[in-house]
């Protein structure tokens, strides 16, 4: 259980200043603004042929897009705060498996990430005026996306540290990896959002959560290699 | 004199395959379907060679990477770095020769909603940002551990691309078995034969590259040090 000790450290620091957790709001805030200034009347529209709203369409690219980069910016930090004043080299001397260190690290991410999106879906709904079918669906497949996004994207945060232009090298080798779990967390949102029939996306749960195992095993075997020096 | 071998037998296997797949090789569609020019069809016997060829390379990266780790010897640092390029070359002409052939058969050079046309992108990409790792690093020793991580962890997009022709693609057709929903493109028969010897030209054809691309890097590596050797 040492990693939870790393997860509370991180988060305690973290919440010290909130820093990264208020930009990270602030973010995801400013891009569903944009998105609402950009589609603003339209988004209301029918389609005839699809017998939908425009919004109904766009909302879970928005959601997701805001998302993901908001959460990008959260990743970026996560391991290059540690490289100051050497603090990575202490987490390496901690007498735990290098694993606990990433473990920590998912979970202290995975916090700032679900913070960020609970208070991103209540701002969309209102700009929006838009009703949610199924809201614990919705919830089931966002945990589901965002764990795949931070399962990945802590391993890449540790790979690029340690690159010469980490802040650029991490989202252009994160987005081709995740594309997989943003395509099927996209779609299974649109479902949520409009119809909330569970059973129409057990294909897109199914491709989340083998994502998600995979890489969190994948992660456990060769994080060690990413901060070994 | 392996090396030559290898090489005259893949120029010899290449003209070959290309001369028998514009004027010999069957084509399989009824000259008024609706997949356009039935000549389109010869692209096939080299798109498949070319996509199955960059999957091989990406998985002698994956196996290297893995050595790499291991052994933390150069020469699988090496491997991977020749073999990832060498696929890279053949997944954006997987991509090339794909959509022109879909220009002329589906009437679009791309179908964004299809699975697998994005998977083989995500491929494509995949290893790109698989040599931007190894750019971003100066140290060798450095570059060669990160680039192996990276290398294990893009070649998950292998299977998802090989796998989502079987389970969720809606326009592109299942060729190579097993085809859970039916499939096979209508392949069979005096194809199969042309389409092999397509499969040896092409495997031999990326054999080659790679290892010409490995002499290439240890030539560098010898220069290199004689470079310090020397001081210069």
């Amino acid at each position: 259980m040492k990693f939870l000790e790393i997860a509370i450290k991180d988060l305690r620091a973290e919440f010290r200043t909130k820093q990264m957790l208020n930009s990270m709001m602030i973010f995801a805030l400013l891009v569903i603004v944009i998105f609402s200034y950009a589609f603003g009347n339209e988004a209301t529209l029918e389609v005839e042929v699809l017998n939908k709203k425009v919004v109904d369409l766009l909302a879970p690219g928005m959601l997701w897009i805001a998302f993901t980069f908001a959460g990008m910016l959260g990743l970026s930090r996560s391991f290059a705060g540690e490289k100051e004043e050497g603090c990575l080299e202490g987490l390496k001397l901690c007498p735990v498996d290098r694993s606990e260190i990433y473990n920590g690290k998912v979970i202290s991410n995975a916090v700032l990430m679900f913070l960020m999106e609970i208070t991103t879906i209540p701002v969309f709904i209102v700009l929006f005026s838009y009703d949610i079918k199924n809201i614990p669906g919705l919830l089931v497949v966002v945990a589901l996306g965002t764990f795949g996004f931070i399962f990945v994207g802590t391993l890449l945060s540790a790979l690029t540290v340690n690159t010469r232009t980490r802040e650029i090298l991490l989202p252009v080798i994160l987005f081709p990896v995740l594309i997989p779990v943003i395509l099927s967390a996209v779609t299974a949102t649109g479902i949520m959002l409009a119809s909330g029939d569970f059973s129409e996306i057990s294909g897109e749960l199914q491709i989340l959560a083998v994502y998600d195992i995979i890489f969190f095993i994948v992660a456990q075997l060769v994080f060690e290699y990413t901060i070994e020096d | 004199m392996r090396k030559k071998i290898l090489f005259t037998l893949t120029a010899a296997l290449i003209l070959v395959s290309a001369y028998l797949v514009f004027f010999k090789a069957p084509i399989p569609i009824d000259p008024g379907s609706a997949a356009g020019d039935p000549n389109n069809f010869r692209i096939f016997y080299f798109h498949l060679p070319i996509a199955i060829s960059a999957y091989l390379c990406f998985a002698v990266v994956f196996i290297s990477s893995i050595l790499y780790l291991k052994s933390k010897e150069q020469k699988w640092d090496i491997i991977s770095l020749s073999a990832a390029e060498v696929g890279v070359v053949f997944a954006f002409l997987t991509l090339a020769s794909g959509s022109i052939w879909g220009r002329s058969a589906w009437n679009a050079y791309w179908v964004s909603w299809d699975v697998r046309l994005n998977t083989s992108l995500i491929l494509f990409l995949i290893y790109l940002s698989y040599l931007m790792v190894r750019q971003a690093v100066e140290e060798p020793e450095k570059r060669a551990r990160l680039s192996a991580v990276f290398g294990i962890i893009g070649f998950i997009s292998v299977p998802i691309s090989f796998l989502s022709v079987r389970f969720y693609s809606k326009m592109h057709p299942c060729v190579v078995p097993p085809c859970p929903s039916g499939g096979g493109g209508g392949i069979g028969g005096v194809v199969v034969y042309y389409l092999l010897l397509n499969f040896a030209a092409y495997f031999l054809l990326a054999a080659s590259l790679i290892v010409l691309k490995i002499e290439n890097e240890r030539l560098k590596e010898k220069t290199n040090e004689l470079k310090r050797e020397n001081n210069l």
